[in-house]
Parts: structure tokens; C-alpha cells; sequence
């Protein structure tokens, strides 16, 4: 009889690839720190992509769109062809879209195709074939790697007193068609209101607030070059958190997670507006609710002073 | 019609439901004006600012960046006109003015640098703008 293989999603993450990218490193290193305690503490398990580079991210996809292709596809090569992993996940939102656009790109376009064999075959590694590796991000890591009830059988110190306010930013859910797993029926991620983030949260026992601005664009791309309109749209995220009830806004990107950070700050200097609505990454959180301590998972790193808040709630 | 800046102030001493509604409608119609479109008077799920948002985005799918805040602004408009009397009214008009002035500030924002969203939301470059020219959804 021959034997038949299940392969569900929740064996599937158990063990991943691991592409940290490089906000990871730099200003989002609290998220990558606290991304593998979690990752530990859940008994899932990530193996970070040897010799990564760069996803090709805003600077590179401006120049050239179709090097940025590659760029994502060299990624994904190396955890297929020089790991043998068929999953990789990405927490940063920015390395997460990229290398889902370049899947789409490669299924799609025959340019693309062209220009990543090439740079591929000069480079010296094997092409990526689009198919072969499935990019995930941190939180369909959690979500089907664990689960909700898995989660919540591995709390310690319930989240129960935090209001949160769940932000998704812009590049998780958009474009719609770079994502063709989303909206895809029950237990699947909605672009248009996820969720995600608001389960697994509400497992550790956090109360989600009503946050109708969760996927609002934050002009984080124009940060620099039009800094006042990038402060307004943030401000606003905050204030409308604070209105919903939260106390905490929970990040899953390091660029959004930045961004609400500095423009907090910059609000209450150029505007004379201040909001006291801590930000916290969401693997921040989940970690606190495991049993680690706040500084095991870099609460001390963020700008916003999240501390008095963990204190009053008996979780540091 | 007045100039956009004026809208800003409007929104913020708003204090109705249809106020609110018609102030984010406002101000997709200068988007659409700037664009060279003439707004229509056309409905969509029984709301003309998700029609304007529609004819805004096409072409332009990084306009889809505030498609989401103008469905929550019809949404919050629904709470508080078919429950006028819920203990939450106040609190949801105040989430209604903050979604107007995002969709604002957004639509302010983009009308002094065009390229907002291109990046993320469109998932387009921003200097070969068009010539990326696979299929987007607007």
C-alpha cells in the first residue's frame, strides 16, 4: 500500500528558511531578535538564508525593476537550490512584498524570465524557477506553523489589559494580485481587512480594538522627501488609536514600526501634538505573553518607552 | 470649488455623518480634476465617494492606497446614521473625522508628489513609471 504523504501547512512551517533583510539588522533588530526568541519559545524553526543579499528594496527597484527581480530571485535560489528549502519567510514587510512581486513577475513576464537567467548564469548560481519555494511572512508563520490554540496552550503571562490597536501598513496586502493566496476563501488573509496579527494577539490575550485605519498609507516611502506629509498620515494612525481605545499599536514591519516611532516624536515637535499610544512589534508581544522577559526581546531597543506600560499590566 | 486647503479646517469642525461624507467626496474630486477626469455623479455599493474612488484609480493603481480608508469611511457613515442614538455615536463621528482627514492628507499628499503610493501600494517603480507593464488590478 503505498503511503500517503500529508502535507499541511502547519508541518510545512515547522521548520523554514530565514530572510531577515536588512532593516533586521540595523534600526528593526528588536524585531529580529524577538522574531527567533518566539520562533524558540513555539518550537518553530528557522535557518537563515546563507550569503543573502539585498531584496533590491525602493532604491534599486527605482533604477531598475527587473534587477530588483533578480535580486529577490537570488534569495529565493539560495534557500531552494543551496538549502533545500521549500518555504521562506520574511518578517519585514519591504523583503516580504519584494519577493512576492518577483514570483509574480517571473510566472508572468518573459522579460523578467530573461533577465534573471541571464544575471543568474553570469553570477554563477542556478536560476530561480518561479514554483519552486512559497515566501511567507511572519505572521503565516505563526498563524499556520502554531496556530491560535497551539498558542494559546504555550501562554504564561496573558496579554489581558492590553488594548491593541493592530497596523498592517500598506505592503503586506498590496497589490492584491502579488498575493493570490490572500482572499482566497475561509482561513485565508483578507487584503482589504487582515487579521492575522489580531488572532494570534487575542490568542495571547490582548483585546483588539476596532482600528479602521490598520492597512492606511503612512507616505512612509516619502519619509524624507516630503517628511510633513509622512508625520500627518502617521499622526493620524496614532490619534485614531488612541480614539479606538488602544494603548499599544502592535507593528509587523520594521519600516512602519520606524516610521510610527519617529513621526511620534516629530509630531510633538514640528506639530506640538503629542500621542502617548505605545508601539510594539507584535513578536514583542507574543514574546511577553511566552514568558520571556521584555528585554529578551528587545522592548529596551524601540523608542517608544514601552516599560511603564508592560509594568502597570504585570507583564515586565 | 474651493482650493483643497480649505478642506482640511472643514473636516475638523465637521459634526455630522453626512458632513463628513461629503468632505471626503470633495476631496476625491480634486484628484480627479487635477487628473484631467470629471468626477461623475455614478454610485458604487450605494455611495458615490467608493464610485470616485473607482474612476480615481484607474490608471493609477497606487490611488488604491486609500481604497481601504474611503470603505471605512462609508462604513463608519453607515454606523452613525443608521444607529444616530448608540452609546458610541460621538466616539465613531471622531474615528469618522480622523478617516476624512486621512484620506486627506493622503490625497493632499499625492496631489504635491504624485509618486505617493507608487512604491508600495502599486508596487511600481518610480522613474519608468508605465513601462513596468504587467497586469495591476486597476
Amino acid at each position: 500500500m503505498t503511503e500517503i504523504k500529508v502535507d499541511n501547512k502547519a508541518s510545512k512551517y515547522k521548520k523554514v528558511a530565514y530572510y531577515p533583510g536588512c532593516a533586521l539588522e540595523g534600526t528593526g533588530h528588536a524585531y529580529n531578535r524577538s522574531t527567533k526568541e518566539v520562533g524558540k519559545a513555539l518550537g518553530l524553526e528557522l535557518e537563515e538564508v546563507e550569503n543573502w543579499n539585498c531584496c533590491g528594496a525602493m532604491e534599486v527597484k527605482n533604477i531598475d525593476p527587473k534587477i530588483q527581480t533578480y535580486l529577490s530571485s537570488r534569495v529565493m535560489s539560495q534557500a531552494v537550490n543551496a538549502m533545500g528549502h521549500d518555504v521562506v519567510m520574511a518578517p519585514c514587510n519591504g523583503c516580504y512584498h519584494n519577493l512576492k512581486k518577483a514570483e509574480y513577475d517571473l510566472t508572468n513576464d518573459q522579460g523578467s524570465r530573461d533577465v534573471v537567467e541571464r544575471i543568474s548564469a553570469k553570477a554563477g548560481h542556478k536560476t530561480y524557477q518561479p514554483g519552486e519555494i512559497e515566501t511567507i511572512h511572519a505572521l503565516d508563520w505563526i498563524k499556520h506553523g502554531i496556530g491560535e490554540e497551539g498558542l494559546k496552550a504555550k501562554v504564561k503571562t496573558s496579554l489581558k489589559g492590553l488594548k491593541v490597536a493592530n497596523y498592517y501598513g500598506c505592503m503586506y496586502t498590496r497589490p492584491r494580485h502579488i498575493f493570490p493566496e490572500k482572499d482566497n476563501g475561509p482561513g485565508t488573509e483578507s487584503t482589504s481587512k487582515p487579521h492575522f496579527m489580531d488572532d494570534l494577539l487575542a490568542a495571547a490575550g490582548a483585546a483588539n480594538v476596532d482600528f479602521p485605519l490598520k492597512t492606511a498609507c503612512c507616505g512612509g516611502a516619502h519619509t524624507l522627501s516630503d517628511s510633513d506629509t509622512s508625520t500627518k498620515l502617521v499622526l493620524n494612525i496614532l490619534k485614531a488609536a488612541e480614539t479606538s481605545g488602544a494603548n499599544v499599536i502592535a507593528t509587523e514591519c520594521p519600516t512602519c514600526h520606524t516610521g510610527l516611532e519617529m513621526h511620534q516624536i516629530r509630531a510633538e515637535k514640528k506639530f506640538g501634538v503629542k500621542t502617548n499610544v505605545k508601539i510594539l512589534y507584535f513578536t514583542q508581544l507574543l514574546g511577553v505573553a511566552l514568558g520571556l522577559s521584555p528585554r529578551k526581546v528587545g522592548v529596551q531597543e524601540n523608542v517608544s518607552d514601552s516599560f511603564p506600560l508592560l509594568k502597570e499590566q504585570g507583564l515586565a | 470649488m474651493r482650493p483643497i486647503s480649505e478642506i482640511e479646517p472643514a473636516i475638523e469642525q465637521a459634526t455630522t455623518a453626512p458632513e463628513l461624507l461629503a468632505l471626503g467626496e470633495e476631496v476625491l474630486e480634486h484628484w480627479l480634476i487635477a487628473k484631467g477626469s470629471r468626477p461623475t455623479g455614478a454610485k458604487s455599493e450605494g455611495f458615490r465617494l467608493l464610485a470616485l474612488h473607482r474612476q480615481g484609480a484607474k490608471g493609477e493603481p497606487s490611488f488604491n492606497a486609500c481604497r481601504e480608508t474611503c470603505r471605512e469611511l462609508a462604513y463608519h457613515y453607515n454606523l452613525v446614521t443608521i444607529e444616530p442614538d448608540h452609546v458610541d455615536t460621538g466616539l465613531r463621528l471622531a474615528m469618522m473625522r480622523l478617516i476624512a482627514s486621512h484620506v486627506y492628507y493622503f490625497v493632499s499628499g499625492k496631489l504635491h508628489v504624485d509618486q505617493l503610493g507608487e512604491f508600495c501600494c502599486s508596487s511600481r517603480d518610480m522613474r519608468l513609471n508605465g513601462q513596468n507593464d504587467l497586469k495591476t488590478e486597476a
